[in-house]
């Protein structure tokens, strides 16, 4: 199944749960946010959220910053 | 002294805010916030890269337990986007607050305040604790307050310019329109810029590159924590009036020659 991840197409072959995928990529999801099709997912509800061919993920986490425009 | 900062019931130990964009490394960046002794630190929201899962986070350096992580929507030009990153910052992080930005113009980094201002009225509905990056608007800050915005953070000169206080007359009549705490937010470029918005009465300070960009961040981190401290104490202390001509300090009484 082919899903989007922060605008790059990926193919996805083992766990389709986003809790699965996120331990796939070695995302620490304490720190993160994720956005699945523009809504965003609870912590709580990332080990039931089952991924669908062509959904969009955004995976986000804090950067150094000030006020880059 | 008694003068503590309090936000929406969050008390503040320093008035010098700061960024964490643009150091070496992300040892600088934890040596100059140390520095600083502030307690509020801004960080922006980004992408993770999903490819190189090797790359340190910026939280393993700067500890959310020991300071106040101030999310910022840096980067975004349309109240969407604005709102959107505020709500992903609520996620991955540990507070309401946001430090919003929607930002009008690539060259001048100058907030758009119709939008500005859209996005504050949705985050404010939302529950956040909302901090506006503004220009120098008096009227901006008005409606900024009055739509329910924690505390407004007006620009001293553009964003990473250095310029310094450009507009204190206006920063004065924003500390005079508002009730809620004036943070100066952008343009400071040395400690004596930050030590001018203190003693005009702002609440407190947000700089990042006024630290970065010097040629020794720790140094001027340093000197930008007393230049806050001495700000504040002078405006406390109220300031002689200025005269036009001398007034002498010695008493006249008992010169020699007389």
């Amino acid at each position: 199944m082919q899903i989007i991840i922060n605008g790059e197409k990926k193919t996805i072959n083992g766990s389709t749960t986003l809790a699965g995928l996120l331990n796939e990529l070695n995302i620490d999801t304490q720190r993160v946010a994720v956005e699945l099709n523009m809504s965003i997912i609870d912590k709580s509800d990332y080990s039931n959220t089952i991924l669908k061919d062509n959904d969009s993920l955004e995976i986000v986490s804090f950067i150094g910053g000030g006020a880059i425009g | 002294m008694d003068d503590k900062l309090i936000i929406s019931g969050i008390e503040f130990k320093s008035r010098l805010w700061v960024g964490t964009g643009k150091y070496k490394d992300f040892e600088e960046t934890k040596k100059a916030v140390e520095a600083s002794g502030a307690d509020v630190v801004t960080v922006a929201v980004r992408r993770v890269n999903i490819t190189d899962r090797g790359k340190e986070n910026l939280l393993d350096y700067i500890d959310p337990k020991k300071y106040k992580i101030l999310p910022n929507t840096a980067g975004c030009y349309t109240a969407e986007d604005a709102i959107r990153t505020a709500r992903l910052a609520r996620t991955a992080g540990v507070s309401d607050m946001v430090k919003l930005e929607v930002i009008g113009d690539e060259k001048t980094l100058f907030p758009d305040n119709e939008a500005l201002l859209e996005a504050a009225k949705v985050l404010v509905k939302e529950g956040f604790i909302v901090f506006p990056y503004t220009n120098d608007d008096p009227i901006m800050a008005k409606k900024l307050q009055d739509i329910g915005c924690a505390a407004v953070m007006p620009l001293a000169a553009p964003i990473g310019s250095g310029l310094g206080i450009r507009n204190p007359y206006n920063l004065k009549i924003i500390l005079e329109t508002v009730k809620i705490p004036v943070v100066v937010d952008a343009g400071v470029g040395t400690a004596s810029d930050a030590a001018i918005a203190m003693e005009l009465g702002c609440d407190a300070v947000l700089m990042n590159t006024g630290i970065a960009g010097a040629k020794d961040p720790l140094k001027m981190a340093e000197a930008m924590k007393h230049a806050i401290i001495a700000g504040r104490l002078a405006y406390k202390a109220g300031r002689m009036p200025m005269k036009l001509y001398a007034s002498a300090s010695s008493p006249l009484e008992g010169k020699i020659g007389g």
